[in-house]
Parts: structure tokens; sequence; C-alpha cells
């Protein structure tokens, strides 16, 4: 890739240069992918089941390393980072997954506060943000309740406000309206979209293209068999920065 | 540090389920056999080097000539002239009272008043201790007095007699060792399986403390405070039962004066060694969690 320079202020925040990924012997799930992710840009990824949507989004938030290619991420080359250095770059990336994994014996609280209390912020300090963002998310009256006991939205919302508390620059999330009302999935969107306003990079993998249409100016990435459409070049080659 | 410090709301991280595996009672069990096997170990140590040195510089010599008289007089000849020589630190004449007394309990009759015991020719025994550790030439000089006092004589060393005695105490310390060390590595095994099923158990929950950036030496910390903490409940609880163990075998053997079994003791250096291994137990258990964890934790990205 040639187009996106590292350390240049303004450049890409997350660039993929050839990128394939094959898990074992067996062919690769996802070849040739390349794109660039501005810096405050809404993304949406599209595809079939299977096509490699989740695999995708494992490399987007440092879960997978690819089997070839070069990643870029921050400005730095992620696929030859040392291991030790993954956990900075982890705390920058916000996720939301499809299946929520909430801790099962932490209140709701407690699991939006994990990623500051990893980061080292003083319980002090934490009890008003997450008070904050319970309130945010419309769950201050069952901060203390565990995650058996909230509805399928309730949980996902939580999912979500664990994976912004920390303010990522990045918020990576994998079917985050799949297992909600049309209704909560709209409320989820527009979580997404106000935090987008405030700067962070949101990737949303979904079916969903009624979701889709409701973000002005968010871009779309199709997975087709593994390989990423891009039929315009915008994602390898966008014509300017939204921030 | 053995039992790491985490903060109180990250140990909620894990729930809390506080001996309700197998582990604690598994290592009370290996701990508890550690302590007595290593006291036995330092018991029979303790024996073996009591005799080893009792017997090492000692000798018997029996004089047989069969005019009880001239027995008598050599003997005392002897004594007085081994008493005086520099090698030889003491002498004494084994009364012949003793002799019956000792030959008393083979014959049934332990006050030595059998008249069959008393018709018996005893010899007449001198024993001898040697000073310092040259006992080669101090042996030739004794034979050389022996000649001159009481020809036809007999040196019988002990070492002859209570050597193999001797080696096989110290056969049995070394293998009451090599269980202490067998079952260190039982224990540590435990512990290795225990990291394990808890990084199984607790699988997801690790991921998702990757995911958002948590450290492998936050989550290493984690477990092993919880496994530290685990075994060591269960190495107080062995630990208790084998001093219970102990402090009755040694209430037995306090009444325990006479024979080999009176040089049996664990002495301060032995119940030091006994105090410290809990402790040494506890801080293995804790390094090889450590280590089990951070290893398991690198084949995850």
């Amino acid at each position: 890739m040639t187009d996106a320079s590292p350390a240049r202020p303004g450049g890409a925040m997350v660039e993929f240069d050839g990128v394939g990924l094959r898990y074992g012997p067996d062919a690769e799930i996802l070849s040739d992918i390349s794109f660039n992710l501005q810096p405050g840009s809404f993304y949406f990824l599209t595809g079939a089941s299977g096509a490699g949507k989740t695999s995708l989004l494992k490399m987007l938030y440092l879960a997978q390393r690819p089997s070839r290619g070069i990643v870029r991420l921050f400005g730095e080359d992620l696929v030859a980072m040392p291991r030790h250095r993954l956990p900075g770059f982890r705390r920058r990336i916000g996720v939301v997954f499809q299946d929520f994994r909430l801790i099962p014996h932490l209140s709701a609280r407690d699991n939006i506060a994990l990623p500051l209390r990893i980061a080292g912020v003083s319980e002090e300090d934490l009890s008003g943000p997450v008070g904050e963002m319970l309130s945010w998310i419309g769950l201050g009256d069952r901060a203390d309740a565990r995650p058996a006991t909230l509805s399928g939205g309730e949980q996902q919302r939580v999912a979500i406000a664990r994976a912004v508390i920390a303010r990522p620059q990045l918020l990576v999330a994998d079917e985050p309206t799949g297992n909600v009302d049309p209704e909560m999935a709209m409320r989820l969107l527009g979580l997404f979209e106000a935090l987008n306003r405030l700067g962070t990079t949101v990737v949303v993998a979904t079916h969903d293209i009624h979701l889709i249409s409701r973000i002005e100016n968010a871009q779309m990435m199709r997975l087709e068999k593994g390989r990423l459409a891009d039929p315009t070049g915008a994602l390898r080659y966008p014509p300017a920065n939204r921030a | 540090m053995i039992i790491p410090r985490v903060p109180v709301q990250h140990r909620r991280l894990l729930p809390d389920r506080r001996l309700s595996g197998p582990t604690p009672w598994v290592v009370a069990i290996l701990m508890m056999l550690t302590l007595l096997a290593a006291a036995a170990g330092v018991g029979l140590a303790r024996s073996a080097n009591a005799i080893g040195d009792a017997i090492a510089g000692r000798v018997t010599v029996q004089i047989v000539t069969a005019n009880p008289v001239t027995r008598a007089e050599q003997a005392a000849a002897l004594r007085r002239a081994a008493a005086a020589q520099p090698f030889v630190r003491s002498a004494r004449s084994v009364e012949r009272e003793e002799l019956q007394a000792t030959l008393g309990q083979w014959f049934g009759s332990a006050d030595g008043d059998d008249p069959v015991l008393k018709s018996l020719p005893l010899p007449a025994l001198v024993d001898v201790d040697f000073v310092g550790e040259d006992r080669g030439s101090h042996m030739e000089a004794l034979r050389a007095l022996v000649a001159r006092e009481a020809p036809g004589a007999r040196i019988i060393p002990h070492a002859e007699w209570l050597g193999p005695v001797a080696r096989l105490i110290r056969s049995l310390a070394w293998i009451a060792g090599a269980m202490v060390l067998l079952m260190a590595a039982a224990s540590a095994a435990v512990v290795i399986m225990t990291a394990r099923a808890a990084l199984g158990t607790h699988y997801a929950t690790i991921e998702m403390l990757h995911m958002i950036g948590a450290t492998d030496r936050q989550i290493t910390r984690l477990f092993q405070r919880r496994i530290a903490i685990d075994t060591a409940y269960g190495i107080a609880l062995g630990s208790t039962v084998a001093a219970a163990i102990l402090l009755l075998i040694g209430w037995q053997w306090s009444g325990v004066t006479a024979g080999l079994a009176a040089t049996a003791s664990l002495g301060p250096a032995g119940w030091a060694l006994l105090l410290a291994l809990p402790l040494l137990a506890i801080a293995l258990a804790a390094l090889t969690a450590r280590q089990t964890l951070l290893a398991a934790l690198k084949k995850i990205l």
C-alpha cells in the first residue's frame, strides 16, 4: 500500500494491505484484503454468513494475527509487534461481541468498570464515569444486577458500555443488534452514532440493511467469499478524511 | 511475593469458590505425608549418625583365657595399660554381673541368679574408645598392647557388627528423603493441573480480559493468588495433622530410652526443617502456578 504514511498525523487509523488469513493447513478464509479506515469514520461490514466478517473483526481487535500481508493500527505494524505490546493497543480499542461476553458473576456496574480497572484507574476515579455510563444506557437502576437477570437488550447495552467506557479510538462491534428487537437496535445504533460524533472510529458488522441506511456518510465494506468487494476503491483510497 | 497482592476489585473477577475443588485436600494429604516422611528421614539420619559415631572408634577386647583368675588379671592389666595410652579416650572392664544380666535375657532369668548362667565360663571384656580419626594406627597400637598384656585375646571392632545396621538406617533415611522429593514433585504436578484446569474453566474470562487490554502479568497474578491461597489452606491442614501425629509419636517415643530407638530424635535442625517445609511448599506452589500460567497465556495471542 502506498497511500498511507503510518506516522503521519491524520493518516489512516487502520491499514490492511494484501492480508490473508488461514486457520491451520486449510485454504485461506480471507484473501487479499486491503483497505484503510480513517479516524472518526463510520463503517459497516456486511457479507453473507461464513464470508469472514468475524475473522476480519478479530484481526481488527487484535485477537488474531494475519497469515500474510500487512496490518497497521494507529501507525504501527501489528504483524511483527511483540506480544507484550498488544495490551497497550487493545486498550485503545473497544469491542462489542455478538454474544456479549459479560462476566456472569459480576454485576452490570463491575462489568462496565472492568476496562478502567484493568487500566489501573482508581475506584474513586471510576465511580463517576461508570455511573454516567449506566445512566446513558438506561440501566442506572440495575447497576447491581447480574447478567443472567438482564434481558438480551440490557446485556447488549452493558456490553456496549463496557466497550466504550475507556473512550476507545476504535470501536468494533460484531452483529451488535443481532439479539435485540428493531426498536432496541435503533437505540443501540444511536449510541454508536453519538460515539462516532465524539471522534471514535466505528466498525459495525451487520446483516441488517435497514441499519446501514440510518447512518449518514457511513461507508460499507462487503465481504464475499473471503474477499473484500471494493469496486470503487473508496475503501483503499478514500477521497478525504471526515475527521 | 509468594501470594501476590491483587486489588480487591480485581479479585472478584474469579468467582469465590474456596475449598470447593479437590486441590486443597490433595495438597493437604501430600503435605502430611511429606512432613511425616521428612520427620522419619531426619530421625533415621540422626540415628545413623549417632550409631556411626558411637561404633566407629570403639572396640571390645575379648579375653578367653581358661583360668578365671588369670583372665581377670589380664583384663585388669589391659584396662590399666590401655587407659594410659594417648590414643585411648577411655577403657572399661565389663563387669561379670553386666554380662550375666545381658545373657540372662536370653536364658529367661533377668536377675542373673540362674545357677546355669552363673556356672558359664564367661570371657572377660574390655571396651576401648579411641580418640581422633586415625583409627587404623590406633588399632595397630592396641594390637601390640593386647599381645603384650593379654596374649590370645580377640579384638572386635564394633563397626564390624553394627556397621550394617547403621548402613541400613542410613539407606532408610535416604529413601525418606527421596520420598520427600517425590511428594514435592507430586504436589507441583497437582498445582500444574490445577492451574491448567483453572485456565480452562475461566478461559472466557481470560479471553475477555485480554481483549480489554489486561496483561499476562495481571491475569497471572489473579490466578496465582487464588491457587497459592487454595494450596496454603491445604498445606496448613496437612501440616496441622502431621504435627499432631508427630507430637503423638514423640510422646510415645519419649518412653523409649534403650537401644537404637533412643538415638532417633529430630533435634533443633530437624524441627526447623519441618517448620520450613510448609513455607517452601507454598512458595513452590506459587512459583509453579506462575510459570504454568505464563506459559499457557503465551499460547493465546
